[in-house]
């Protein structure tokens, strides 16, 4: 598979719509078979960064590696290689979760020899096998997710990026899914990479992670060492620290948004 | 390689099917609108047309009524592209390792599949109420069914890649679906309509689906048969051509 000690490598990457940066000149890595936490606060730049890392979004500039490949030159290669948990639900409620399952494995090429035995191998894993002929659109929030972890499994591909797993999810629910994800990444030395909003996963979860705030990134280290160089108490009092104001503003109306943009914009040029 | 392609079409033709068998409720609802038309427009209409000296109206008018159910069933199936970005489904197919031409592929002959299926039901109620087609026209006229499933389901999803909700659905209904439908000679022969409608049916691609079911269902038509076959052959790969590209632009 990849030949560098970095499944992920970014490097300068920016993304622009006409005048705002999304993302503005980042680099970071990922070690193989780590699991790497990517925070900051909501339109700071992380889904914009996932999508160009999965091929969905070209980057304006600057350059990226995906399991050894780059999703600008060689989209395909880098698609057979990630699994993707989206934000938004991405499963088709009028099919039965075996049939989510089976459409996946179609459109991914897994082997057709293979593929009831992986499909019985992921389902029982997140404990979904005895539903499987079950129409998602019966599943709760928790059920969905487990099953598109399991989809995104499926293709066995060498990194899964989940972008806010767990949110509106129940502790139960949540702790159960992290279970799952690092039984994969210590059992298969799968590579994960991942968003969220809850810094108590990131602290149990993390071997390195970076916080991105209008599309810079302010902090790309271990959580011990982000929070003893930001002389915190915890992640979450870092995290307040290094995008604070932020954090204040997402509560504020669409109009204040649009303000705070502007800003934005005032303060970077 | 080239099979793992064919096998992803396949898929979501058959992700298409499945959803369409499985919503009865979808199937019988839109059987309701053809059994009016021709319930009420047959019946209604049939001495006016006898006095006219045309003859049998249900005769005239079936095909017609069997092409609009495949037009509207064809646009719905393209459209479910708008609902599939919705609920998010669209976003599992586009980050698959399967080409953007590919997905359309799949999704328009699954759709066409089952407009095709809608107009084969209506043609059987059709017969029920008192249709009687040339038996030797059965294989002939899935031809043309086929052909205007592809051509409207291919618009269908043209135009909904384009489409961010489903706030536009009401504007394609009134300015697209219905237009289409009415000018296209499926209620009334073109040979006598006044010239300007006969000049619109000419710019409209049901005009030769109609007249193509009418050649070999009941033996008249207005264009010829093969010109029917090769403006609808050259339409249809117009309209994939053109929804391939329009779906190969949406933004995830």
């Amino acid at each position: 598979m990849a030949q560098a000690d970095h499944t992920i490598s970014v490097k300068h990457l920016s993304k622009k719509y006409g005048e705002l940066a999304a993302v503005n000149d980042i680099s970071f890595e990922v070690a193989a078979g780590s699991i790497f936490a990517f925070l900051g606060p909501n339109g700071a730049g992380k889904t914009t960064t996932i999508k160009m890392l999965t091929t969905l979004v070209a980057p304006s500039s600057g350059k990226m590696s995906v399991n050894g490949f780059d999703p600008v030159a060689e989209p395909s290669k880098v698609r057979h290689s990630f699994g993707i948990v989206f934000q938004d639900p991405s499963l088709d409620d009028d099919l039965t979760a075996y049939e989510n399952m089976f459409f996946h494995a179609g459109l991914y090429g897994v082997s057709r020899a293979e593929t009831p035995g992986l499909i019985k191998e992921f389902l029982e894993f997140v404990e979904l096998w005895d539903r499987k002929d079950d129409l998602v659109k019966r599943f709760s929030g928790g059920m969905r997710r487990r099953l598109e972890i399991a989809r995104g499994l499926l293709h066995t591909p060498a990194i899964i990026f989940l972008d806010e797993p767990t949110v509106g999810l129940d502790p139960q629910t949540r702790n159960h899914i992290w279970d799952y994800i690092k039984k994969l990444n210590r059992d298969r030395g799968l590579t994960v990479f991942f968003t969220t909003h809850y810094m108590e996963e990131v602290e149990r979860m993390a071997d390195s992670t970076a916080i991105i705030d209008h599309g810079r990134l302010v902090a790309n280290d271990t959580v011990e060492n982000i929070v003893k160089k930001s002389n915190s108490q915890s992640l979450e009092d870092a995290f307040i620290k290094l995008t604070g104001r932020q954090i204040r503003e997402e509560e504020a109306s669409a109009v204040d948004h649009l303000r705070k943009q502007g800003r934005m914009w005032g303060r970077r040029r | 390689m080239r099979s793992n392609v064919l096998y992803a079409i396949y898929i979501l033709w058959l992700r298409q099917l499945k959803r369409y068998f499985r919503s009865r409720s979808r199937m019988i609802g839109s059987l309701g609108q053809p059994i009016l038309f021709l319930v009420a427009l047959g019946f209604g209409l049939r001495s006016v047309y006898a006095a006219a000296g045309e003859g049998n109206y249900i005769q005239f008018l079936s095909p017609g009524i069997i092409a609009m159910s495949i037009l509207f069933t064809a646009i719905f199936s393209g459209i479910e592209v708008i609902w599939d970005r919705q609920f998010g489904f669209l976003k599992e197919t586009l980050v698959a390792p399967v080409s953007r031409f590919a997905i359309m592929l799949g999704r328009t002959l699954g759709g066409a599949t089952v407009a095709a299926f809608q107009g084969i039901l209506v043609l059987v109620i059709s017969v029920l109420i008192g249709f009687r087609p040339e038996l030797s026209s059965i294989l002939p006229s899935l031809v043309f069914m086929i052909l205007i499933a592809l051509i409207f389901t291919a618009l269908g999803t043209a135009i909904a890649s384009t489409l961010e909700d489903m706030q536009g659905f009401q504007l394609i209904m009134n300015f697209v679906v219905m237009p289409v439908f009415f000018l296209s000679g499926a209620l009334f022969p073109l040979e006598t309509a006044p010239p300007a409608l006969k000049v619109i049916a000419v710019f409209n691609p049901l005009s030769y689906g109609v007249d193509g079911l009418r050649a070999v269902m009941i033996g008249s038509s207005h264009f010829n048969v093969w010109v029917d076959v090769a403006v609808q052959v050259a339409i249809a790969a117009a309209f994939i051509g053109i929804g391939a590209w329009l779906f190969s632009r949406i933004k995830a």
